[in-house]
């Protein structure tokens, strides 16, 4: 904090600020509901976190407690080692870059960048302003009103807005949710550019696993007011540890099945009378009744007959092959009902697989997982793309 | 948030354009009834009053018709105006500071009335709202004739206003009277000693009361449209609950205050109730002076001409706060 009062020329010191965020234990209840459930989180200072999940999950509801624009109904958030539990929101060190960014109207840009540090009664606004509006490149706009600018320049003033007052924990409530496709992938690498330049703590809400798994280097998956899972993005793609987290997190083919031992770091299965193996460690059940899942492009296709020695594998019939360019999207008919689908890179010369031809899916057991099979297999499997 | 107008939607509109110009002549067709009645009704009217005010003539003297010719252009009648109702009597002043210290305690009591309705009464914000205007289900002048009972000299509020001590310092305002009588806007004190009713302050009261709900509607309809998230940004930003409503609440609530004045003010300056039921006999406003002109006098064109200058210092006082204001620079 004390770093505020010293004025510099550049808004931005690369040293690496931020402090360890904590939420301990907190719970927020309105009325009946509870939005967010006894959930406790640390994030390392420095890190670019995202809390990731569908529309009511919390997510948003946990942001606006770190900013202090909601009050906990139970438990702690301490920011550095300082409990901000109670605090008004101007007395926290964080700032949030709002959803649809709330650029004051009335205001040109300039000003909407200088508010925080006018209140905060810093010396040198102007040379500061003109700096970070030279970082995020709209200092021809200084004296424009918001309205008068594009939904990514909007998107830039505010995370200008936000960043200038250096906080120890920048929060991002759905920051490019109103933009397009395509300059949210522009705005993607920007943030994460101007995160690894100004090395705060960035905690960045979002229902987009794309734009979470671009972005943040730990990613904790929230369903109905809890964590479900928190990991770096690759670890929970690759060993998703709930049916929720399998869903949500890209596709995946859950299978009913049975583990039938563990021998060292081995674990065997029995999947519709045939016999499969996994590596112990992907195993997240206590129970023997599994679902056995794995994601879509880790499967393999062939025609049947085709010997696949030390892979697990199963017959099936295709029921439907998409050609869609850099893949094919095959759904497969198991011989018991239920269908898998499987993405297949274009490797062959000779095109796809039709409809109706009976094939033989495989897959390395190492990609395998296991998930206790008491869970909804569909959990978190419907999401909406782009709501909001 | 609007973007910016991706380029393919040009060709469309010229489309559109085109297609439409086929009626060019919708546009004013829908205008007309409008364009007619306020040339009928306000700028016809509006001529005959300006060449009213330059005439000579009464309605209960001589033959009783006026004339008015352009090469003696009776300007003498803005000179009794001035002499009559500005220098020997203070009236046209007073009708202004009047309606003045009326709007800022119509702002004073609907902004924070408003602010709650807007902001703060969740499920009641609807029956707030029908309450604000349900006075009007009762005729303006029984409203008002209601005041003079409770201003009565006996009444509870007097009373308490007395006992208090407040009616003797509202008493102690006044004008000395060693000052020019052009100044003499409260002779006698905003109140009398033990009384309020036929005094300053019942009209002044009566004033507010009765343009309340234009001050309130106006700032409830601007601070309703501010988006909750400006005003957390605010506190986001450093803001104390304080400085959020000064740095952002307000300024977005400009709209509405400057509405909201401007239908109290000026209605206010102009009318002739309050001052004719709740005022004492001789404290008249202009509203009541040009009544006086018109129907006792018959001075048609003194009283046009008072009409005039009330007209053209109004305007120009508007023109002026409204450019001070600034709103057109708001969204």
């Amino acid at each position: 904090m004390s770093e505020q009062t010293t004025s510099t020329a550049a808004p931005v010191s690369t040293s690496g600020g931020g402090a360890d965020l904590h939420i301990v234990d907190v719970t927020k209840r309105f009325g009946s509901f509870k939005a967010v459930d006894d959930l406790t989180l640390t994030i390392p200072a420095g890190s670019f976190f995202a809390l990731l999940g569908p529309s009511g999950c919390g997510k948003t509801t946990t942001l606006r407690m770190v900013a202090g624009l909601e009050e906990p109904s139970a438990g702690r958030i301490v920011i550095g080692n300082e409990d901000v539990t109670h605090k008004k929101p101007y007395k926290r060190p964080v700032n949030t870059v709002f959803q649809s960014y709330a650029l004051f109207p009335h205001l040109d840009i300039f000003e909407n960048v200088a508010f925080g540090l006018r209140r905060s009664g810093s010396k040198d606004v102007r040379n500061e302003v003109e700096a970070m509006l030279e970082l995020v490149e709209l200092s021809t706009y200084a004296r424009r009103k918001p309205t008068q600018l594009s939904g990514g320049q909007q998107q830039r003033v505010a995370v200008a807005r936000a960043l200038i007052n250096k906080p120890e924990v920048l929060l991002l409530d759905e920051p490019l949710g109103a933009l397009d496709l395509k300059l949210r992938r522009q705005m993607q690498i920007e943030l994460k550019r101007i995160q690894t330049d100004v090395g705060i703590t960035f905690v960045h809400v979002t229902h987009d696993q794309e734009e979470a798994m671009t972005m943040a280097d730990t990613i904790a998956v929230m369903n109905a007011g809890q964590v479900e899972q928190m990991g770096a993005p690759m670890e929970l793609y690759e060993n998703p540890v709930t049916t929720f987290v399998a869903n949500f997190l890209g596709q995946s083919n859950l299978i009913k099945g049975e583990l039938t031992g563990k021998t060292g770091g081995d674990a065997s299965l029995l999947v519709q009378g045939q016999r499969m193996a996994m590596p112990t460690a992907r195993v997240h059940s206590e129970r023997d009744e599994v679902w056995v899942g794995v994601r879509p492009e880790k499967m393999q296709i062939s025609r049947a007959g085709t010997a696949v020695e030390g892979e697990n594998s199963m017959a099936g019939v295709v029921t439907d092959a998409s050609y869609i360019g850099v893949s094919t999207q095959y759904l497969v008919k198991l011989p018991w009902g239920q269908e898998v689908s499987i993405f297949s890179q274009n490797l062959s010369t000779e095109g796809p697989l039709g409809a109706g031809e009976d094939v033989v899916l495989h897959w390395n057991p190492a990609h395998t997982f296991a998930l206790d099979a008491s869970q909804d297999a569909d959990a978190g499997a419907e999401k909406v793309e782009g709501d909001e | 948030m609007s973007a910016a107008p991706a380029p393919g939607a040009a060709a469309p509109a010229d489309d559109v354009a085109r297609s439409v110009g086929t009626k060019a002549w919708t546009p004013y067709a829908l205008l007309s009834p409008g364009m007619l009645w306020l040339a009928i009704f306000f700028l016809i009217p509006t001529v005959m009053l300006a060449r009213m005010s330059l005439s000579s003539g009464s309605a209960f003297a001589g033959d009783g018709t006026f004339t008015f010719s352009v090469k003696s252009l009776q300007w003498g009648n803005y000179g009794d105006a001035i002499s009559k109702y500005v220098i020997d009597s203070p009236i046209f002043q007073k009708s202004l500071i009047y309606a003045l210290i009326a709007t800022v305690l119509c702002l004073a009591i609907a902004y924070p009335l408003a602010y709650t309705i807007a902001f703060k009464a969740g499920r009641w914000r609807n029956l707030l709202l029908v309450l604000v205007i349900a006075p009007f289900f009762t005729s303006f002048l029984l409203r008002t004739t209601a005041w003079s009972t409770i201003l009565s000299d006996s009444s509870v509020v007097v009373q308490f206003m007395e006992s208090t001590g407040m009616l003797n310092v509202l008493h102690a305002i006044n004008t000395p009277d060693s000052w020019p009588t052009w100044t003499q806007i409260f002779p006698d004190g905003l109140t009398g000693e033990n009384r309020v009713l036929q005094t300053p302050l019942a009209v002044i009261l009566g004033i507010t009361y009765n343009f309340l709900p234009f001050m309130t509607l106006p700032l409830f309809a601007s601070l309703e449209r501010i988006d909750i998230r400006l005003i957390e940004a605010a506190t986001d930003l450093y803001s104390s609950a304080f400085t959020a409503f000064r740095k952002v609440t307000f300024p977005l609530s400009l709209p509405g205050v400057v509405a909201g004045t401007l239908l109290t003010f000026i209605p206010a300056a102009g009318d002739p109730v309050n001052a004719a039921l709740l005022g004492a006999a001789n404290d008249s406003l202009m509203g009541n002076a040009i009544d006086a002109q018109f129907k006792a006098t018959g001075n048609y064109p003194l009283a046009a001409s008072l009409s005039v200058m009330l007209m053209v210092v109004i305007v120009t006082m508007v023109a002026l706060y409204v450019r001070r204001a600034g709103t057109e620079e708001l969204v």
